[in-house]
């Protein structure tokens, strides 16, 4: 308990529109130690970045409602600050890295100003220091002649180098917690593995603890000591990275695996997906939301949301099934 | 940039000369200048012909448009109509700075504007600057408050500042701040002029007797900037930029007026890049309602009695001043979005 820098209660995030009200968090807790990387899987539109954009407050109220739940950050509950004090944590304690490169700078603000700015804001630094700090950044997330780079717009880098440039304005101040939001899905391949190096590398050298969003399997035994999978705004599993390869307890988890190549299974296996399509969000949860898509479901998934049950230390599911034996507890 | 600019001066003029050569053809059809000027009393059909002759509407039309042009003074005009060309041409042309004579007062057309540019000026630059000013805050404030209390009042407002015509807007302003301020006994505005003749013409006088006109000028691209503005910035504020702006820990003003506003300014610079040359050209129905001496009351003046010199003086200043503001916001464009470069 002690250890956690981050843990989040019961939060509910919806967002009130014309079609109605999209439930895209659904009560969910989890927390993060000091130093510790966790990944966040989960399909694409699962509340993976609406959680995080929570936390941070970052999300347009209304038609974004955070319905209940805390968010401590050592101890203090982030919904309960000022949007001043919430401001003053923004990228000095708590970093967030975007998807889109592309998109995430502002186009007609060069690089150099749009890193020196957290700086100046957060330390509060002169001009002269400023500018050091950022050469210094841009060199450690590895752009090539930072002094020249300094001046150029967010057009003239190539989406590697934006990506980079991102991370060095997250981490300008050295944040104790980085939220990397799906940082290398814009990204090719090659691109890819060199971000998340990168990010490795200064998590180490900072001693950070972070949030890796992904939706890529392949990604996280890489990066993370922990693992939540997420579905349609619910942790349905959530278990120490080694045994989610070894022994996923939720029947999304081993879709999710499943559908992962492999160098040991045979070339003309075909890869397997899961059928059909995450929930309509729209639609108040009754029951598992996976139910639908799930091989082993029972009336029972059908009328009542499991709770998370332990299966061994730290590591939850929220299946009515054992789904080793494929019989209900 | 440098190149670019003189390339596109270069490719102003054939469009000024293009512009010049139909307006031209149009004033031919206005009506004639001769008709009018002799007053309650008919012309003489021999003082009609003289006259004719002696402003050089008797000769073709492009001729007329050629010594309009290139002046007259390098070849021999007839002008006392025995056919034979002996006299001197006096006039230079526009292309070396003449813009001719005025039909109706015989004043050198550059006078005759010069007289009047200044007053519209001052009217113009202020209401523009109320405009622009008044159209950032009340667009940027309804923007960050997108369907509150406040932001429905004032679209409404703005819809109804932006469906009535100018003359209504005038006329019952003055109604309101000069008639019904002077019978409740308030401080009441003038209504006619550029200052009290008893008082001089002071800065005072002239920036009293501004507030109606320049609130009748204002109270239309007000509310359409507003609502222009309102628009492009809300556009913005759901930039993905602007969410790592906020993710940063930036102040909201410095998220708004920095990041967002810098963004927004794009757009907003093209349509004020288009409406300031037009400013030169006065404001026709304001300055007449508030007898204010400036070039669009000068153009209806001068429209009435088919003063061709003056008309195209003009018309060819507000060309001109077109061409040249095209440039200047191409050039604040590049200044404002590095992503724009021009070539060559």
């Amino acid at each position: 308990m002690a250890n956690h820098i981050l843990e989040v209660r019961d939060l509910s995030t919806r967002f009130h529109i014309a079609e109605g009200t999209v439930y895209a968090v659904n009560g969910i807790s989890f927390h993060l130690d000091h130093g510790e990387t966790i990944a966040v899987v989960g399909e694409s539109g699962c509340g993976k970045s609406v959680t995080m954009l929570s936390i941070l407050r970052l999300l347009p109220i209304p038609p974004a409602e955070i319905v209940r739940g805390q968010a401590l950050f050592l101890g203090r509950d982030l919904f309960d600050l000022s949007e001043r004090e919430m401001e003053n944590l923004r990228g000095r304690d708590i970093a967030m890295v975007f998807q889109d490169p592309m998109t995430s700078l502002n186009p007609v603000l060069t690089i150099g100003r749009q890193i020196g700015e957290t700086l100046r804001i957060h330390m509060g630094l002169e001009k002269e220091v400023i500018r050091e700090r950022t050469i210094k950044l841009l060199e450690q997330v590895g752009i090539p002649d930072p002094i020249q780079r300094l001046n150029d717009y967010p057009h003239q880098f190539s989406g590697g180098q934006r990506q980079r440039a991102m991370i060095a304005m997250a981490l300008a101040c050295q944040p104790s917690i980085l939220i990397a939001d799906e940082p290398t899905t814009a990204l090719d391949v090659t691109i890819q593995a060199q971000i998340v190096e990168l990010v490795q590398r200064l998590r180490e050298q900072m001693n950070m603890a972070v949030i890796w969003i992904t939706h890529d399997f392949g990604v996280v035994a890489e990066i993370a000591e922990r693992v939540l999978v997420m579905y349609a705004g619910y942790i349905v599993e959530s278990a120490p990275v080694d045994k989610v390869y070894e022994n996923p307890r939720h029947p999304y988890t081993m879709a999710l695996l499943a559908a992962l190549p492999r160098v040991d299974r045979r070339r003309s296996a075909r890869l397997r997906s899961i059928p059909g399509a995450p929930p309509n969000l729209l639609v108040e949860p009754t029951g598992c939301p996976f139910a639908v898509r799930c091989e082993l479901v029972t009336e029972r998934c059908r009328v009542e949301m499991p709770p998370l049950i332990l299966h061994g230390p730290n590591h939850q599911a929220a299946c009515w099934i054992d789904v080793s034996t494929g019989i209900p507890f | 940039m440098g190149r670019y600019i003189i390339k596109r001066l270069l490719q102003g003029i054939p469009l000024l000369f293009f512009i010049s050569l139909i307006l031209f053809l149009l004033m031919l059809n206005v009506g004639d200048p001769v008709a009018t000027m002799g007053g309650r009393r008919v012309t003489r059909r021999a003082d009609y012909e003289r006259l004719r002759r002696q402003l050089g509407l008797d000769q073709p039309v492009y001729l007329q448009y050629a010594y309009w042009l290139l002046g007259n003074d390098w070849t021999k005009i007839d002008l006392d109509g025995d056919g034979v060309a002996e006299t001197t041409g006096t006039r230079r042309g526009v292309l070396r700075g003449d813009l001719g004579i005025s039909l109706l007062n015989r004043k050198p057309v550059i006078e005759v504007i010069g007289e009047r540019l200044p007053n519209t000026l001052i009217l113009m630059v202020a209401s523009e600057l109320v405009i622009v000013i008044g159209a950032l805050l009340v667009g940027v404030f309804s923007a960050l408050r997108q369907y509150s209390i406040m932001d429905n009042l004032i679209t409404a407002i703005l819809f109804i500042g932006y469906s009535m015509p100018i003359f209504f807007v005038a006329l019952i302003s003055m109604f309101i701040f000069a008639v019904l301020f002077k019978r409740w006994g308030l401080p009441y505005l003038p209504t006619v002029g550029m200052f009290d003749p008893q008082a001089g013409k002071t800065t005072a006088q002239v920036l009293w007797h501004m507030v109606l006109p320049v609130l009748s000028i204002s109270i239309i691209s007000f509310a359409a900037y507003s609502r222009y503005i309102r628009s492009t910035m809300l556009e913005v504020m759901g930039q993905d930029y602007i969410r790592t702006a906020k993710s940063k820990g930036l102040p909201r003003s410095e998220v708004v007026f920095i990041h967002a506003l810098k963004n927004a300014s794009l757009p907003i610079v093209t349509v004020i890049g288009l409406d300031l040359p037009l400013l030169l050209g006065g404001a026709v129905v304001t300055e007449r309602i508030f007898a204010w001496p400036g070039m669009g009351r000068l153009f209806l003046d001068h429209v009435d009695r088919v003063d061709m010199p003056v008309i195209m003086g003009i018309l060819m200043l507000v060309s001109l001043a077109v061409v040249v503001f095209q440039i200047l916001t191409d050039i604040v464009y590049a200044w404002l979005d590095p992503r724009i470069r021009y070539e060559k």
